[in-house]
């Protein structure tokens, strides 16, 4: 909310300079956003009068006015502006003012007339971003008064960024009432009296929804002139809260809302039939709105209508139809209060966020109905004229807010703001605060104030307390709190140690959105089920993504776009396979393009290549001391060739391996071979404790078997063949060699294989090593067609 | 005798002079020490000596055998030192040169600036616990005491799934669902992505969180104060100002935005902090009895804290970074800097 400081220290003005106060209500929880000037720097302009218009002699244009400024004689002052008019009262800048921008007014001559000035516009003055011709000065303003100390322009706006609970201060009265509390200065709102009823004519009222409009309020003023200039003062305030002058009716009621924080509408009496009902819509109830938005209404939605249709939506915003306008002789004037539980949610609803709305959402005072429909009542006379009718009101007394009294315990205080404050100066801070106070055995019970619709529980009185003592000025203190030894369970590896290995192995890490563009997701796993936002905000954020590597190819590509011909990244973070808990699965995934190693002077540069990056995978799972396995298998965005699943010995999935398909490639625009894996982090996290076994005494040996095979036959296999043959003594199978050519058939390959054999309780003999390389070696001929290699 | 002793020895060590290796040393050696060496034979020579002259003889021998013997050990150091030095020589190497293999990457800045916001509270004994970042309307707005259509909802631009499916547009639902499922006394940390339908110079759709919480029979805002306030302190590793403002958050009574004073300009004025002097940087409070009771927690028995930050707001103020934007471009020309 914005507000003028003058309107402002107009009902209080604590002993405080703008900076002090503004600190003041920021740090009281009414968090203050900007500070500006109500018009910019400027001086030398004074309230002038034009006396004589004459066209000039040589422009269209320009007009060669006399201008009475309150000296011996008038001025000649050349204008341009077309609402310049004889005996029209318009800001003057006399020679020698400086206009905001440091423009200087200095005698001049337009097209061969001289001009002593210059008649200003809102905009040349710094008040208004636009204009479309001079400012238009009351009619009694004083010729010669400088316009800065006419139009109380030495002033600030504050503008206050309110949180949802305080709507009491959104209004210069509840503002008011706040810095008088903090401040200690006593402060009641105003008086206003009630305005005499001129005749007896009403409208009927009738409230079918009373639960949602406990409170209604109307009353016809006939004869108005609706097109009664609203004075300056009041267009100034509206102006400084940020609000545009409308003509008195509307300018009125605006500046009741700003005054008071109550809305109030008002209806051209003539566009009504019969009388007022307020109540809730028809399904699909048609109501064209001020904004000239026509909206469908539903059951929920609460209107005001006539004895034939809906008018207004309540406490948002009138209609089109009924709306006052220049022509308007009587008008039915509307002060209601709806409860705030039915309006939340509901000009949202219809896209719409009104004053009015805002106000009745949070919460309006409940008995500052009457006096605000008199305030309005009072000040639409005296602008636009017109005879007053009697209110018709018609209460709820049973769905008014109630505001039962709140237990607030002493000890409870202490607990919760850890200081126990003074039985005095909680009563104090309380009274100040407008609530009733009752002493009783354990503290108080406290009322709150209707505009306060905030304190419902024990807890919102401790924070006011708290706000208005000054949280700064509550204790402080070093944590004192039961402690346990913390758990640390060591079959669970932490991500931050696979992050710092992957960082060693010269990964960088990325964090890329979890949204992704759906054309991407679909052409890298087209079988996975995505999920889709409802109000994504662009189209390539739409989707949640099934795998990391979208946003890693993404940022690689946008990395290869920049002139970086060697990338490397590595993310953890969410897939999303489904809406449950259960299918937001944790992943780890890395890409990696480029040269193997950085460009340096000792290795000759080679691409990063399948072994490269399986190298790094396997690293990661070293880390968790289990044993996984690769299975040549295939995967929609992998190069079927040079893919791999990850499984665990136990057959459980953990992942894929394996270059980026060649038309994905393409389609994604690198220009070379891109590596990529993804790992599940809950699967790979599983870390074994590990178990001793003890130390053999006896040396180990070394068996090497040069292997002839079919090329189609993998490592795996052969290891696996090995591992079947159940050789206790078997340690370890090491691959040392593959070679293909000379002296290897064409579609054969051979693998050299080293056979490590350890015995706990004796040295091996060659008898035995013999034997058991023999039964391998069966085996391996057998199942896999292997040939010793000669 | 064809020559004195004294010529052997002459000539001996002319030799040894110059042979200039190893093995044309033992030659030397071999031939005058050897079994048909020059002063082996001259030993073989002194029997055929009276007894008087062969034992100032045999003196004579002796002396020169030594004279020899100590010069060709000299001449063996001293070429075992050049051909050392030869090698040292010709393996020196240019050590200005960069070292072979893998170089190493960095972490990304919000997880930096993660770790160091763990690093601190897990040091007083807070948990790492983490929630789901698909949620449901339940956790991330009713049980925080934000029932639908509450205008604090208006705070919050929420991407949906559906009507009760969203993404977390905060951290502070692991609050509910750690209370879920522990029993207090607790000391919880929730780091995390969360998510708002925003996007602007200020605002990304996506961004981390880090909310922390404790629950212990006698936990007061005089607590909190010292947690924030010590945290603060520890992450800039700067003494600086803290002060604690009024504000509202529905799950939290009282509320409190906590401002630190600005560390660009120790609190002078400058444009990051649009010249007030004091920069926001995080939001907290006591938590609200309304989401202890969504949880069965008995307010009468318990009173806890909940405090949350944004986790790049601390980086850039931490590090310097000047636009929101860059922590998800993944510029390696940015990450590297962190390295």
């Amino acid at each position: 909310m914005q507000f003028s400081e003058a309107w402002l220290r107009e009902l209080v003005n604590p002993a405080l300079d703008t900076q002090a106060l503004v600190e003041q209500i920021t740090m009281a929880g009414l968090e203050v956003d900007s500070v500006n000037p109500a018009a910019a720097e400027f001086s030398g302009v004074v309230v002038g009068q034009v006396v004589s218009v004459v066209a000039h002699p040589d422009a269209d244009k320009l007009r060669v006015c006399k201008v009475e400024v309150g000296e011996s004689e008038p001025l000649q002052i050349v204008c341009g502006a077309s609402n310049v008019r004889e005996g029209l009262k318009i800001p003057a800048a006399l020679i020698g003012a400086v206009l905001p921008g440091d423009f200087q007014i200095k005698k001049s001559k337009l097209r061969g007339e001289l001009s002593f000035g210059m008649l200003c516009s809102e905009k040349e003055l710094g008040m208004a971003a636009d204009a479309d011709g001079l400012m238009e000065l009351a009619a009694d303003a004083p010729v010669g008064t400088d316009i800065r100390e006419y139009l109380a322009l030495d002033d600030q706006l504050i503008e206050v960024d309110l949180t949802p609970n305080r709507a009491d201060c959104l209004s210069v009265e509840g503002v008011a009432r706040e810095v008088a509390l903090l401040n200690n200065i006593e402060f009641e709102v105003s008086a206003v009296s009630s305005v005499a009823v001129e005749h007896q004519e009403t409208l009927d009222v009738k409230v079918s929804a009373q639960e949602a409009c406990p409170r209604y309020l109307g009353r016809l003023i006939k004869g108005v002139n609706a097109t009664a200039e609203t004075p300056l003062w009041m267009q100034e305030r509206l102006r400084r809260s940020g609000l545009r002058s409308l003509g008195p009716v509307v300018d009125v009621t605006n500046y009741v809302l700003l005054e008071m924080g109550q809305p109030l509408h008002a209806f051209d009496a003539a566009k009504l039939s019969g009388g007022i009902e307020v109540r809730m819509a028809n399904a699909d109830e048609v109501l064209g709105l001020l904004n000239d938005q026509e909206i469908k209404a539903n059951t929920e939605t609460l209107v005001i209508a006539d004895a034939e249709k809906a008018l207004a939506l309540a406490g948002v915003m009138g209609g089109s139809e009924s709306a006052v306008s220049d022509s308007t002789k009587d008008i039915f004037l509307e002060c209601a209060f709806f409860n705030p539980s039915f309006m939340m949610g509901k000009a949202r609803h219809f896209g719409l966020h009104t004053d009015s709305s805002h106000r009745f959402e949070r919460g309006v005072d409940a008995n500052m109905q009457t006096r605000a429909i008199e305030r309005a009542t009072q000040l639409i006379v005296e602008i636009a004229g017109g005879s007053v009718g009697a209110i018709t009101e018609a209460v709820a007394e049973q769905y008014l807010p109630q505001r039962p009294a709140v237990t607030l315990r002493q000890l409870r205080i202490k607990r919760i703001l850890g200081v126990a404050l003074a039985e005095a100066e909680v009563e104090g801070i309380l009274q100040r605060l407008g609530m009733a106070v009752v002493k009783d055995s354990e503290g108080w019970q406290v009322t709150p104030p209707g505009f306060r619709f905030d304190i419902a529980i024990e807890a919102d009185l401790i924070e006011e307390l708290g706000r208005v003592y000054g949280y700064n000025n509550l204790p402080q203190s070093s944590l004192l709190m039961r402690s346990a030894l913390s758990q640390a369970p060591e079959a669970i590896l932490e991500i931050d140690q696979i992050k710092d290995l992957l960082v060693g192995r010269d990964y960088q890490e990325a964090i890329t959105y979890s949204f992704v563009d759906e054309e991407l997701q679909k052409a890298l796993v087209p079988d996975d089920t995505y999920i889709k936002l409802q109000n994504p905000i662009s189209s390539e954020l739409a989707v949640m993504r099934t795998t990391l590597w979208c946003g890693l190819l993404q940022a690689a590509a946008y990395n290869t776009k920049r002139q970086q011909s060697r990338v490397r990244f590595f993310e953890a973070g969410q897939r999303f396979l489904g809406t449950d808990v259960a299918q937001q699965e944790k992943m780890l995934a890395g890409i990696a393009l480029g040269s193997a190693n950085a460009e340096q002077w000792a290795e000759k540069a080679s691409k990063v290549d399948f072994y490269d990056v399986k190298a790094d995978v396997e690293a990661i799972c070293a880390l968790t001391g289990g044993e996984v396995q690769f299975l040549a298998a295939k995967h929609s965005a992998l190069h079927p060739g040079q893919s791999a699943e990850i499984q665990t010995m136990q057959g459980e999935s953990l992942g894929w391996i394996g270059m980026l398909h060649p038309t994905l490639e393409k389609q994604l625009g690198f220009d070379t071979n891109v590596f990529l894996f993804e790992l599940s982090q809950a699967v790979l996290l599983e870390r074994k404790v590990p178990s001793f076994n003890s130390l053999s005494k006896f040396p180990s040996v070394r068996r090497d078997l040069a292997l002839l095979l079919e090329e189609q036959v993998s490592f795996h296999a052969v290891e696996k063949c090995i591992n079947d043959c159940q050789e206790k003594l078997i340690k370890e199978v090491m691959v040392f060699d593959i070679y293909r050519g000379q002296g290897v058939e064409q579609g054969y390959k051979s693998i050299a294989l080293a056979l490590i054999m350890q015995d706990a309780t004796q040295t091996l003999t060659d008898a035995e090593i013999d034997a058991i390389v023999n039964r391998v070696l069966d085996a391996l001929s057998n199942k896999l067609s292997a040939k010793l290699r000669d | 005798m064809s020559a004195t002793l004294e010529e052997i020895l002459a000539q001996a060590l002319q030799e040894l002079e110059a042979a200039n290796d190893l093995q044309a040393l033992d030659q030397i050696r071999v031939q005058y020490l050897g079994k048909k060496g020059a002063f082996t034979l001259q030993m073989k020579e002194l029997g055929k000596l009276d007894p008087e002259q062969r034992r100032s003889a045999g003196q004579a021998i002796n002396q020169v055998k030594a004279d020899f013997q100590n010069t060709l050990e000299e001449r063996k150091n001293s070429l075992q030192q050049a051909a050392l030095d030869a090698r040292l020589a010709s393996e020196t190497i240019d050590v200005t040169l960069p070292g072979r293999g893998q170089s190493v990457s960095g972490l990304h800045p919000v997880t930096l600036t993660l770790r160091r916001i763990s690093t601190i509270f897990s040091s007083v004994g807070f948990k790492v616990e983490e929630g789901p970042e698909i949620e449901d309307d339940y956790h991330n707005f009713e049980a925080l005491n934000i029932p639908s259509h509450h205008p604090a909802r208006a705070m919050h631009d929420t991407f949906y799934f559906d009507a009760h499916t969203l993404l977390r547009t905060h951290t502070s639902p692991v609050q509910v669902r750690a209370m879920e499922k522990y029993q207090p006394p607790l000391k919880v940390i929730a780091p995390g992505r969360v998510y708002r339908c925003d996007s602007d110079v200020t605002h990304t759709p996506m961004f981390h969180q880090v909310e922390g919480f404790l629950v212990d029979e006698n936990v007061s805002f005089a607590d909190l104060k010292g947690v924030v306030y010590e945290f603060l302190r520890a992450f800039f590793e700067k003494d600086i100002q803290v002060r604690f403002r009024p504000s509202y958050f529905p799950f939290t009574e009282p509320s409190a935005e906590v401002d630190i004073e600005c560390v660009m300009c120790d609190g002078k004025g400058c444009r990051v902090c649009s010249h007030t002097g004091w920069l926001e940087v995080m939001g907290c409070g006591m938590i609200h009895p309304e989401v202890f009771k969504s949880v069965n927690i008995d307010t009468e028995d318990f009173t806890g804290f909940a405090f949350g930050m944004g986790v790049e707001r601390l980086a850039m103020l931490r590090y310097g970074i000047n636009d929101l934007r860059l922590f998800f471009e993944n510029d390696l020309k940015f990450l590297e800097q962190f390295n």
